[in-house]
């Protein structure tokens, strides 16, 4: 090893010794300061329950999970704390896979998933009984470009399903027009679109897809990432909104707030009931009413019947045990959880998402209501 | 210009900096010690505990998980071969635009133009660097694809008559938007080292190459470039290092389908574009794995670029002989 001198020649050699002084110095801040900035966040963690206040609901919450959700949370919580200054909720959009593992190890208060949690996903939760709770409602909208078609052009499930099979190819093949008579459908080929990365959207169409096509049933079938036959992926619904924007002749599915806020054309699709709907909140919302007793096992909502219903819709679920460990925390989880859930759905709407309807708000209820302290007997939700 | 700037350790300020270190030998290098061991160390465990959690994928898919393209999570059937490629080809696309235009451009703002533009328009290259990478993403998204859709891939797919390599449906994302996305985002740093190496050549080569009576142009050709070869390559090697693992940008524009490109203007998927889709969503065991598996494969690829590198760095420097073939 050379003798350390700074009368080196090349300035690049000054800066590489200057290096291991940096890296030193920042290590030192890094271990320095995480303790301190750790036992802060403690402090400020335990501080509210330690004062054993029963009543009023304090303390500080973590969540984390579902990108979906996240709009709305950000701005319920936001809305929450105002009304309840001591109770702050940090919620951490890690994605439904992440959320449900901080879950499953009790490093969050709740989770949120696009997906209820499986069987075996809820074996491997370390914190006993899981519940799932219903808490946003999603639709989505068949979203085109078409050069001179406005928005409603009539489509069916299973000619959504040849598209997305690559069976139907071009705009003005013969199963679309036959559905769309005096419309001046194009010949140039259909751009399909769909998300990229592992998401609940998805997991809503392809649920939907397999429900009316046994060819995608049996083939792609249903989930939150799936080996798409045609169609380029693109990342997030602004992704796909994006590129639906940019892209003459293409064709996708986004959540009906990002069709809504970009203005795009699309489709009615033909129900159950053999109506060719729109998708809005209330259509949305009347296809959820129709099934008002969803369990985590048995949670699909697409294609119910009902003349008004909008057959592409889906819900996100919250993730809770149902054996709070502490009777504090636990009680101001639920009390937020049951504000989220019904009064808090206001500001659902105020974002495009889709209220949930009177009968699943209740079942929320009932849900949390199981919610117990650590006598496992102390129901922790008090309804006034 | 870099003749004539000077860190600021050279300055007098510093020097109650430099005092400031001046601790005893043992225990700067004991510190020193720990600082390297420290990143030797971490290294260690994050390459043992990603072979440790994609160590289920390759034991159940085997060879395969390296030789087939089916990727499809619903089945649990999971073969990366297509990311593999698609890695390699948009870092090849972008490579390959990058190093002429860069080592022109650092050619141009060290000899070519004039001496008060050189300040102004290097920094101008050198914020391209700052630029977040998802800036480039959008603005790739939803200008240079709609661009290339409507009059670059018409133009090349014109040239060749619709045949390879500009086959197939011009829809804009797809590999070629992507390769030319990444040549944007490696200038920079191809840029800035290649200007600082051309200008470290010694000025007496310079001056006697113009002595022999040798045109600017035979100049750069054969006294500067050649003598900085070895920084070229290196520069090089840094511009692929960020190609080959830049993720959200690519992301953005390659169209995300996980198969074999038959045409430049196919949709294709690299092994970082895969990785930050399905991560967050991924909640099958087979899946999760299967994607560290290809955060494992990604890393054995860069290092063997790396590796491919440093060999041509020293083969390069071996036969560096500044001025030969001069006329």
């Amino acid at each position: 090893m050379s003798p350390v001198c700074f009368g080196a020649k090349s300035s690049a050699r000054r800066a590489v010794r200057a290096l291991p002084i940096a890296i030193f110095a920042f290590s030192v801040l890094l271990v320095a300061g995480s303790p301190l900035a750790a036992s802060a966040k403690a402090k400020k963690a335990t501080d509210p329950y330690a004062k054993n206040d029963l009543h009023a609901p304090a303390g500080t919450l973590t969540g984390a999970g579902s990108t979906f959700d996240q709009p709305f949370f950000t701005r319920a919580f936001y809305e929450y704390n105002k009304a309840n200054p001591g109770v702050t909720v940090n919620y951490a959009s890690i994605g439904s896979g992440g959320g449900i593992q901080q879950f499953q190890g009790q490093t969050v208060s709740f989770g949120a998933s696009d997906v209820p949690m499986s069987p075996v996903d809820i074996a491997a939760a370390t914190g006993g009984q899981v519940l799932q709770v219903p808490v946003a409602l999603g639709g989505e909208a068949m979203s085109y470009n078409l050069p001179g078609v406005k928005s409603g052009l009539k489509l069916t499930g299973p000619v959504i399903a040849d598209i997305e099979l690559g069976q139907v190819k071009t705009w003005n093949d013969a199963k679309i027009k036959s559905l769309n008579p005096g419309v001046k459908l194009p010949s140039n080929p259909i751009v399909t679109v769909h998300r990229s990365d592992g998401s609940g959207t998805t997991y809503i169409f392809t649920n939907y897809l397999s429900t009316v096509s046994p060819a995608w049933a049996s083939g792609p079938g249903t989930g939150k990432s799936v080996s798409w036959p045609v169609g380029i992926g693109e990342k997030g619904n602004e992704g796909v909104a994006g590129f639906v924007k940019e892209t003459p002749y293409s064709f996708g599915y986004v959540e009906l707030d990002y069709a809504i806020a970009n203005n795009f054309a699309y489709a009615k699709v033909k129900n159950a009931a053999g109506k060719y709907v729109s998708p809005t909140p209330k259509t949305v919302a009347a296809d959820a009413a129709q099934k008002p007793d969803i369990t985590a096992v048995d949670f699909s909502i697409v294609n119910e019947p009902g003349v008004q219903s909008y057959p592409i819709s889906g819900y996100s679920w919250l993730l809770v045990y149902e054996l709070q460990k502490n009777q504090n925390v636990g009680t101001t989880l639920v009390d937020v959880l049951d504000w989220l859930t019904h009064a808090g759905q206001s500001q659902a709407a105020a974002l495009d998402y889709v209220p949930l309807p009177a009968n699943i708000q209740q079942l929320a209820r009932t849900t949390l209501l199981q919610v117990t302290g650590p006598d496992g007997k102390t129901q922790l939700l008090t309804t006034s | 210009m870099a003749r004539t700037t000077t860190l600021p350790f050279r300055q007098g300020s510093s020097k109650g900096l430099r005092r400031f270190f001046e601790v005893p030998d043992g225990a700067y290098r004991g510190v020193l010690g720990a600082v390297a061991a420290l990143f030797a160390i971490l290294l260690l465990a994050f390459v043992t505990s990603m072979v440790i959690q994609s160590r289920s994928a390759f034991a159940h898919f085997g060879l395969s998980f390296l030789t087939t393209t089916k990727w499809d999570p619903v089945h649990a059937r999971f073969g990366a071969l297509a990311f593999i490629v698609g890695t390699l080809e948009t870092t090849f696309i972008a490579t390959l635009v990058a190093i002429p235009i860069g080592l022109g451009c650092a050619l141009a703002l060290a000899f070519v133009i004039p001496r008060r533009l050189q300040m102004p328009l290097g920094s101008a290259v050198e914020l391209l660097a700052a630029v977040p990478s998802v800036v480039y993403g959008l603005w790739g998204l939803l200008v240079l694809g709609p661009w290339m859709r409507e009059y670059i891939e018409p133009t090349l797919a014109h040239i060749t008559g619709g045949h390879f390599p500009f086959s197939g449906p011009q829809i804009g994302p797809g590999l070629l938007l992507a390769g030319l996305l990444l040549s944007i985002m490696v200038l920079p740093t191809m840029v800035a080292i290649s200007r600082d190496v051309l200008m470290a050549v010694p000025e007496t080569e310079i001056e006697a190459a113009f002595a022999l009576g040798a045109t600017r142009w035979q100049v750069m050709r054969k006294v500067i470039v050649p003598g900085a070869r070895t920084g070229i390559v290196g520069a090089t090697t840094l511009a692929t290092g960020r190609a080959l693992g830049e993720t959200i940008a690519v992301t953005m524009v390659i169209g995300n389908t996980p198969a074999l490109a038959h045409s430049l203007f196919s949709t294709g998927a690299t092994m970082a574009s895969v990785i930050a889709n399905e991560f967050t969503e991924a909640t099958e065991p087979y899946h999760l794995a299967s994607l560290i598996a290809v955060g494992v494969l990604l890393l054995v690829v860069s290092v063997l670029v790396n590796l491919a590198a440093r060999l041509a760095v020293r083969s390069v420097g071996r036969n560096r002989a500044i001025g030969v073939g001069l006329v």
